[in-house]
């Protein structure tokens, strides 16, 4: 099998997978990078959300052979010093139910709020539109957004 | 963990012991205490201390830590049960460490979460829990200090004597643990709780937030294979032959083995595990006759017009009723099948070898499931150690333990350990699906007064249970009928969140509407003057409380500013009893494009005193909106015995741009706190569809709702 050398969470790795390995599992079964996680591997629930060069994307969607030389981010290296202000808001306004999509969610609100600091009511549920929560905390989600954003600015 | 001594308390409700590293534990079980009338399987004198599954532990320095072993599917009870302890303890929350503590499988077979009663059943004896220990180490102190018990108050953890002085918790533990267990300690009155009503956020939100191993799926041991199984695709159908060539040339794939009429393929990582169950070739056997939706729909309206009806509640002369009265309405609405849709698939891990099972993942009924693994390898309960993990999403999904029988099995032919996974299309295409279920209403009217409620239903498999025949309006029509019919299918259906009135919460409340404009009355009128008719039953059935139906009405009404909204704002309204709590709802929403925008929920509960009002508004919207998704989108249709629908492209689950605003207000009470994983879900259906009517004119009968729109509408 091939060996690819992935940068993940400003650390270098070596695996050992087929070419079409989603990142999502090389993540998960390999590195021990659970905080990934998988809802449907086609791309629809946003679940496996990590950032590729900063940018929130479906890590069930891309396969290892893809990513030589990109900054792979997850959840478990979204914040060197304790939480993110992102994470911070999560935790005030207690959003999780079972708590399953709330890695992704985080990883998505995140890269959002660094493009775009200010955003409206709607550019926020437009934005986290491609990440399904089945316990349907959404509302809880827009708030810890709208926190975050105050957070960051 | 050393123990010296062990008291124990008369009924064995509670033991105590010192720790040899010091401080107390005291040890519960917490299911059977949750359950004082359901008797377990042997004596419990006869138990070693093991046998406790929730412990409370104070150590010398006085930290508090509980270990809970509630099954956690996101409906907040590992939270909200131990804030019970710690109230009648009398300790701050920010001393108190609570951690997920191992089941005890073997000698308890009530052990489950599911209908929103963990926090109802544990009201009572988990206070008196926490009130005992407390009442102990009061009394270690009062020893100390050679004076009466009575004269020493609580606070944060410290107690208080008249004189001024002062022990810790931590400083009388010893004593404390070597005392009798007293009986019957007082509770504290609800005016003076410090915990229960405060905003706690989830115990686990640190570990959620930061993506560390807490589910089922994140569950591994050395050596451990994964396991993706190829299962029947359509419903009726057996395994013939299989070629598993192209399989086992996958790189990774260690084994493929044939079980039941399934085939595992185990491999060293998920990916592989699942790229060797696509190369798997196949021959299905017609084992029963494969169906499909049209012929369900066909089945279950023969049944409402036939006569093969079992009888749950007749009240009266319906059909007396029916031909004395000046009119008749009656409606029909039908909803399709639903899978469960958890956001984290089902899965499992088993290891089997000669001497243990041991069995780990996310799972409602673990001592059910570990009786059945048992029960399948002919081996020992005392030889199953079950272990949960936290669960993406239960729904009612992780009720049946299919997937854990599937792991011991594939372990056990495998001698290895194995964490079977479902794909997200194994999840929806392998379901014990809410089924598909049809309701006939009709109601007589006779001088402006309702005269006789029918209710029919037909529904694949089984049907509605328990008191939900009693439920309103039952007792408030003198003749009244509830019959039932099923249609025995191949599919395989079970509980889904709020069961059966997950669907007749919305026919029942959009034919109210309905009858009450055909009567010229005004609904929520009709609904008020309905319950008086309630008021003083002594029905014991009945176990809805028309003063807190009537509480929740009026609370919405005002909230919601019903009738009262601006232009182009439609509402409805919807009322419903169930698992004990009483929900109305208010529907506002707007038409854009002939496509109706639901701009804001208004949700009135009473679910008597709110244990954790973070948590629990959470739920509660949580709850609507999962309603509101489920009734504009939710269908699974089969073709040929196959699920047409098997990952989120082909099946719409709500996103967060579909949702409202709701508002929850709770009713101000000192009643017991009853459940809210499900009952705000089923009223919603028919507070949309009343709105909807009022903005378009046109009757919803058939979930989904949005089938019933006009489809330019629907290019949003
Ligand atoms: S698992 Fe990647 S989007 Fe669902
Ligand atoms: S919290 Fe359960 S899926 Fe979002």
């Amino acid at each position: 099998m091939p060996v690819y050398q992935l940068e993940i969470n400003d650390q270098t790795f070596n695996v050992e997978a087929d070419r079409d390995t989603p990142l999502m599992w090389v993540l998960r079964d390999q590195l021990n990078l659970v905080g990934t996680k998988y809802g449907c591997g086609i791309g629809q629930c946003g679940s496996c959300t990590v950032h590729i060069d900063g940018i929130a994307t479906k890590s069930c969607l891309l396969q290892v052979s893809q990513l030589q030389g990109m900054k792979i981010t997850t959840i478990e290296g979204l914040s060197k010093e304790g939480l993110h202000p992102v994470q911070e808001a999560w935790k005030e306004i207690d959003v999780p139910q079972c708590g399953y999509c709330q890695t992704g969610q985080i990883m998505t609100a995140t890269s959002f709020l660094k493009n775009n600091p200010k955003p409206t009511d709607s550019e926020i549920r437009n934005a986290m539109q491609t990440n399904i929560c089945r316990c349907a905390a959404y509302n809880s989600i827009e708030k810890a957004v709208k926190v975050a954003a105050k957070k960051l600015s | 963990m050393k123990t010296k001594q062990v008291n124990k308390s008369r009924r064995d409700f509670l033991r105590t012991s010192v720790l040899a590293s010091g401080g107390m534990i005291i040890g519960f079980n917490l299911f059977n205490a949750c359950k004082p009338d359901v008797k377990p399987p042997i004596d419990l004198s006869l138990l070693d201390y093991n046998d406790f599954n929730a412990f409370i532990k104070i150590s010398d320095d006085g930290k508090v830590t509980i270990f809970s072993p509630n099954p956690e599917i996101g409906q907040g009870v590992k939270t909200s049960m131990p804030m019970l302890i710690a109230e009648e303890l009398d300790v701050a929350w920010k001393d108190v460490n609570v951690v997920q503590g191992v089941l005890d499988t073997k000698n308890y077979t009530r052990q489950v979460a599911g209908g929103s009663q963990s926090i109802r059943q544990g009201w009572e004896p988990l206070r008196q829990t926490g009130a005992t220990a407390r009442q102990m180490l009061v009394n270690a102190a009062a020893a100390k200090w050679n004076i009466d018990p009575s004269e020493c108050t609580t606070k944060e953890g410290i107690i208080k004597n008249s004189n001024g002085d002062k022990l810790g918790y931590g400083e009388v533990v010893k004593e404390a643990a070597l005392l009798e267990v007293p009986e019957n300690v007082k509770l504290k009155d609800p005016e003076d709780f410090k915990i229960i009503g405060q905003d706690i956020s989830n115990v686990d939100i640190d570990k959620i937030i930061t993506g560390k191993p807490l589910f089922g799926l994140d569950y591994k041991v050395d050596g451990m294979l994964y396991a993706s199984v190829l299962r029947p695709p359509a419903f009726g159908q057996k395994l013939g032959s299989f070629d598993d060539t192209n399989t086992r040339a996958v790189n990774g794939v260690q084994d493929v083995i044939k079980f039941g009429e399934k085939i595992a393929v185990l491999a060293t990582n998920t990916w592989s595990a699942m790229k060797g169950k696509k190369a798997l070739k196949a021959e299905w056997i017609e084992d029963s006759k494969p169906e499909n939706t049209k012929f369900h729909d066909e089945k279950l309206l023969g049944l409402l017009d036939g006569s093969s009806f079992e009888t749950l509640r007749k009240d009266g002369d319906v059909k007396n009723a029916f031909s004395e009265a000046d009119f008749v309405l009656e409606r029909t609405y039908e909803s399709p099948f639903l899978p469960h849709n958890c956001l984290e698939p089902m899965n499992f891990f088993a290891n089997v070898t000669a001497d243990k099972i041991d069995l780990v993942g996310p799972i409602q009924t673990p001592a059910g499931t570990a009786y059945g693994v048992a029960q399948m390898l002919g081996r020992n309960m005392d030889e199953v150690n079950l272990q949960m993990t936290r669960m993406g999403g239960g729904f009612g999904r992780r009720l049946y333990g299919d997937f854990a029988m599937e792991a011991a099995e594939v372990s056990h032919l495998a001698k290895k350990p194995v964490q079977v996974i479902f794909s997200r299309e194994d999840d929806m295409e392998d379901g014990i699906y809410r089924p598909a279920i049809k309701y006939r209403i009709a109601a007589s009217v006779k001088d402006g007064k309702m005269t006789g409620y029918h209710l029919k239903e037909a529904a694949i498999n089984s049907n509605m249970y328990g008191l939900i025949p009693n439920f309103f309006p039952a007792g408030a029509i003198d003749n009244y009928q509830v019959d039932v019919a099923n249609y025995k299918s191949n599919i395989t259906t079970g509980a889904w969140r709020a069961p059966y009135t997950n669907f007749l919460a919305s026919a029942e409340q959009s034919f109210f509407d309905e009858l009450a404009e055909a009567m010229q009355v005004d609904r929520i009128q009709l609904h008020l003057d309905l319950l008086q008719n309630v008021k003083g039953t002594t029905d014991d059935r009945i176990q809805y409380s028309p003063e807190r139906l009537e509480g929740v009405i009026k609370l919405a009404v005002e909230k919601s500013n019903w009738g009262k909204t601006k232009d182009g704002i439609y509402q409805g309204f919807a009322v419903y009893y169930c698992h004990n709590s009483h929900v109305a709802e208010v529907v506002d929403l707007e038409m854009q494009n002939g496509f109706p925008i639901i701009k804001k929920v208004t949700c009135a509960v009473d679910c008597g005193i709110v244990v954790n009002p973070l948590g629990a508004r959470n739920q509660a919207q949580g709850g609507v909106l999962d309603g509101i998704g489920h009734m504009m989108y939710g269908e699974l249709t089969f073709a040929d015995g196959m699920p047409q629908s098997n990952n989120f492209d082909t099946y719409q689950l709500i996103r967060i741009n579909q949702t409202p605003q709701v508002d929850v207000h709770f009713v101000e009470s000192d009643m017991e706190p009853t459940g809210l994983g499900e009952p705000t879900l089923p009223p919603v259906g028919g507070a949309i569809a009343n709105a909807i009517y009022a903005a378009t004119k046109k009757r919803i009968y058939k979930q989904p709702f949005i089938n019933n729109l006009e489809l330019e509408a629907l290019k949003l």
